[in-house]
């Protein structure tokens, strides 16, 4: 099993050869022929795990990674993953080879298919990894490598908003889902997704059931691009058409989808989590359908029908989670096929929709315009193309004979199935689901027809080309006639399909149910019901909007473009954006002193307040010294000379009483018994004094500048808020000692250190790195004004040059 | 003696603080010189005032005054001094590359804006 992890790693290690192949095959052969050989052997090696599969084997490898946190890769291959790996592989060899034939050999192609096979990696880690966090790693990545692919031609600015803009959203998305994860952890004590699934009855009656579930799906929505969340696919059409149509439309959208899935069995069953998925489906359905046929832009429109499409299958995968609530019985078989429709459509829609994408970077790189009103008549000279639209087309409106007809069918079976369940209040609301459904049938079917016949049908206008237009070449056909092929063999055999891949992947969806339940409801896809009514509704109606669609049309189109979801989104950016520009501004003024009665507020309120908070304001003066003339003298020459610090106008007048003050104190010093002290404090009282006079010689006169009233006022208020705290504090905290001071250590000085003067000993041997620190202090600062010193006189010469 | 100390102190961290609030450079030196003897006088006090003799062995007293915080107060003074100094010729330089000692409010804000 080994094999598997050298599968899921292969594009990586191949992704690292890719710039020597481009380096120096590329001339020769185009780089694709070589990456197409990944997803080539990935694929084959998939295929035949399928018998085994299907017949209900599951494959299990475990490597190593973070032992110690119980971090490890764990790959687990069941049905649900398969389908995902064969898809992603199916669809990633024909995309790669049809861009071999799109992209053109001058393009950064080894960036480009670094990019996608990094993608293709990461997509296939998702899938397969059966740890939650591994899991979240790879789902970022995929993210990471989308925004690379988007901004593939980073010289256009369109690219790069696209770019930034799905980054946005997946990424939150992204982060959200993590948190989901990391409760799911929590809740189920095992990072194991299988694991989780075994301790459901835990995790069901945790308190966080419901939060994680909503964080799981956060991350679905956004990556999904569901109702709200879609607004970045359309956006991400910037990138190259091989792109869209890989990542787009069948894998990585679809990565929120096999997330629903992949979860469904633990939070499948709960009313929040059925109304959340199918509720959001069925809007984000009628959502895309609408805005696709506001479209003009061939991608867009395609981008938007993807969105719809996506919120079919989630609504699908949302109904298919009441089998969860009702268990094995007839009405859970009844949503099991709901959720069978879900994997259904899934594998339809990468089949047409990859299709079309291809069909319009066909067109794109024929004609040079993807705009619908320049193109038209293309029917005569592009047939073969014109016959993959018609398939893909077809396919997506529903019509037989294509596989979109039947996944709809089931979808129609299913939306009439909920509206009759009677739960979870769906008997006054329930009826809504069928009648939005069919709407947005009718709408979809209308952008089917626009994109097929407005594009190919009508008369051809070759002056509104950009070139001479042809048939594409062979190569750029193989694979959207692959695709169609396989859109057509569907329909005739959708068993085939349906027994070996859809069905195991149904059983990991809803492991509760037991296969041979449902084995009957897959072929029973003929007769005379409800739902072939509503198909031929939606075609019969469908048919008359699209010939009269110049009477509404242009209304349609008309909607306002402040009220578009993207509005909102880039107002929200913008407002988010000056809003912290406006705040920081307002309080990063730039002004020193703005800064220093911050830090004042918050010394004197923190302090303050916890002294209050915590009653430590508790004063004791049992133990206080006399006071006696002399000190008080002393005390008051010293406030004395403080004020006059503050209040002189001449800096001659300043700086004297700052020295008074020094001498003030190291005559405190000498009735407090610290002669060292005494002696330093006046020698440097002496010398700072002397470079006061020396350095502010040059300085002008201390001027009298006029300030506002309120800037005083505060600063008054600042200065004795802070020396009341220092005051109170000190005088809280001088009444309560601990414990005894260690003095009388020090006083065995002669012993331990043969000095008499305790002081000293303590500098130089007890204490003696504070020292040599307090040197280099010195020297350092010495040097700093040596430095300044010398750069001034240097200045001096620049300026005398001058 | 430590009440009035501790009151003492307090107005030498109010007019420090005061004058590290306003404009001029200079002022905001003396401010910080103020500061600074505010801190001394702070760690003395906390210590205890006034019990016993002078920490030099030999004067046959019984007990000493606490020779730690006269350590450090003794590191801190040095320390002090060395910044005080580094800042003035800060200021002096500042003075003449700008031709004025008074921080402006207006241009660093308008700074912190672009």
């Amino acid at each position: 099993m080994i094999t598997l992890y050298l599968f899921i790693f292969l594009p990586f290690i191949f992704a690292c050869i890719v710039p020597f192949l481009f380096k120096y095959l590329n001339r020769q052969v185009h780089t694709g022929w070589f990456v197409m050989i990944v997803p080539l052997a990935i694929l084959i090696y998939l295929l035949q795990f399928i018998p085994d599969v299907a017949s209900g084997m599951t494959y299990e490898y475990t490597l190593s990674w973070i032992p110690s946190l119980g971090i490890e890769f764990t790959a687990y291959v069941d049905g649900l993953a398969l389908l995902f790996g064969l898809l992603i592989t199916g669809v990633g060899t024909l995309v790669i080879l049809y861009s071999i034939f799109y992209m053109s050999k001058r393009e950064a192609l080894h960036n480009f298919y670094i990019y996608l096979l990094m993608f293709m990696g990461a997509m296939l880690g998702v899938v397969f990894s059966d740890h939650l966090l591994v899991f979240y790693g790879f789902w970022e990545l995929t993210s990471v490598s989308s925004f690379l692919l988007i901004s593939y031609w980073y010289e256009r600015k369109s690219s790069r908003q696209g770019a930034l803009k799905s980054m946005l959203i997946t990424v939150f998305g992204g982060f959200g889902m993590l948190a989901g994860f990391i409760m799911l952890i929590m809740m189920g004590d095992t990072y194991s997704i299988r694991e989780l699934i075994a301790n459901m009855e835990t995790i069901q009656s945790h308190v966080l059931f419901i939060p994680a579930m909503l964080c799981v799906l956060l991350g679905a929505f956004t990556k999904s691009a569901q109702f709200p969340f879609g607004i970045w696919l359309p956006e991400a059409m910037e990138a190259p058409t091989p792109v869209s149509s890989y990542l787009h439309s069948a894998t990585m959208v679809k990565a929120g989808i096999y997330l629903v899935a992949r979860m469904t069995p633990i939070f499948g069953g709960s009313p929040v989590w059925f109304w959340l998925v199918s509720g959001v489906g069925v809007i984000t359905l009628l959502y895309g359908s609408l805005t696709a046929l506001r479209q003009t832009d061939l991608k867009p429109l395609l981008a938007y029908s993807t969105i719809s499409q996506l919120g079919l299958i989630m609504s699908l995968l949302g109904i298919g989670s009441l089998a969860v609530y009702f268990g094995p019985g007839e009405s859970g078989t009844v949503f099991t096929v709901a959720a069978y429709a879900a994997l259904f459509h899934l594998f339809n829609h990468s089949t047409f929709k990859g299709s079309l994408f291809m069909v319009v970077g066909i067109i794109d790189h024929e004609t040079g315009r993807r705009d619908i009103r320049y193109l038209g008549g293309l029917m005569q000279v592009m047939p073969i193309t014109f016959t993959i639209a018609l398939i893909g087309g077809l396919s997506m409106a529903g019509l037989p004979p294509f596989n979109g007809f039947l996944s709809k069918e089931m979808f129609f079976a299913a939306v009439l199935d909920v509206s009759k369940a009677g739960i979870f209040g769906l008997d006054s609301i329930g009826a809504l689901f069928p009648i939005i459904a069919w709407v947005a049938s009718i709408f979809t079917f209308v952008y089917c027809m626009i994109f097929v016949f407005k594009t190919f049908g009508g008369p051809y206008h070759p002056e509104r080309l950009n070139r001479k237009v042809h048939e594409a070449p062979l190569g750029m056909l193989l694979a959207p006639i692959l695709l169609g092929l396989l859109v057509v063999l569907i329909f005739f055999f959708p068993n085939v399909l349906g027994k070996y891949v859809l069905t195991p992947a149904l059983s990991s969806v809803l492991p509760m149910m037991t296969p041979s339940s449902y084995d009957l409801k897959i072929s029973a896809w003929h007769g005379l019901n409800y739902e072939l009514l509503m198909t031929i509704g939606v075609i019969l109606l469908g048919s008359l909007l699209y010939v009269v669609k110049k009477k509404w049309l242009p209304a349609a189109r008309k909607f306002p473009q402040s009220l578009s979801l993207n509005h909102l989104f880039n107002e929200g950016l913008q407002g988010a954006e000056r809003l912290s520009a406006s705040l920081t501004s307002r309080y990063m003024t730039g002004s020193l002193r703005h800064y220093l009665i911050y830090v004042f507020a918050f010394f004197v309120l923190l302090l303050m307040g916890s002294l209050l908070l915590f009653h430590g304001i508790q004063f004791d003066f049992s133990n206080d010294a006399m006071i006696n003339v002399f000190d008080a003298g002393l005390v008051i020459c010293m406030i004395i000379s403080a004020l006059t610090v503050l209040l002189a106008s001449n800096r001659i007048v300043a700086i004297v009483a700052l020295g008074v003050m020094g001498y003030v104190i190291s005559m405190f010093f000498v009735i407090f018994r610290a002669p060292d002290l005494a002696l330093t404090q006046m020698v440097v009282e002496t010398v700072t004094t002397v470079l006061f006079l020396l350095c502010f010689y040059h300085l002008p006169k201390l001027k009298k500048t006029v300030e506002r009233i309120s800037f005083k006022w505060t600063n008054l208020i600042i200065s004795i808020a802070v020396g009341l705290t220092v005051t109170v504090m000190a005088l809280s905290a001088k009444g309560h000692k601990l414990f005894e001071p260690i003095t009388s250590f020090f006083e065995n000085s002669y012993e331990l250190a043969g000095a008499k003067n305790i002081v000293n000993a303590i500098l130089v041997d007890f204490r003696g790195f504070d020292t040599m620190l307090e040197i280099s202090v010195l020297t350092i600062a010495g040097l700093g004004v040596y430095v300044l010193i010398r750069q001034r006189s240097k200045r001096g010469k620049e300026h005398e040059a001058e | 003696m430590e009440l009035i100390l501790c009151v003492a102190v307090g107005i030498l961290f109010s007019v420090g603080v005061y004058l590290i609030l306003s404009k001029s450079l200079l002022k905001i030196i003396l401010g910080t010189s103020l500061l600074t003897h505010g801190v001394h006088l702070l760690v003395m006090t906390m210590a205890g005032l006034k019990r016993g003799a002078s920490p030099i062995l030999g004067d046959n007293s019984g007990s000493y005054v606490d020779p730690l915080p006269q350590a450090l107060i003794l590191t801190s003074i040095v320390i002090s001094f060395g910044i005080t100094a580094f800042f003035f010729v800060l200021a002096y330089r500042t003075n003449q590359t700008t031709g004025t000692e008074v921080t402006d409010d207006r241009e660093g804000g308008e700074a912190a804006n672009e």
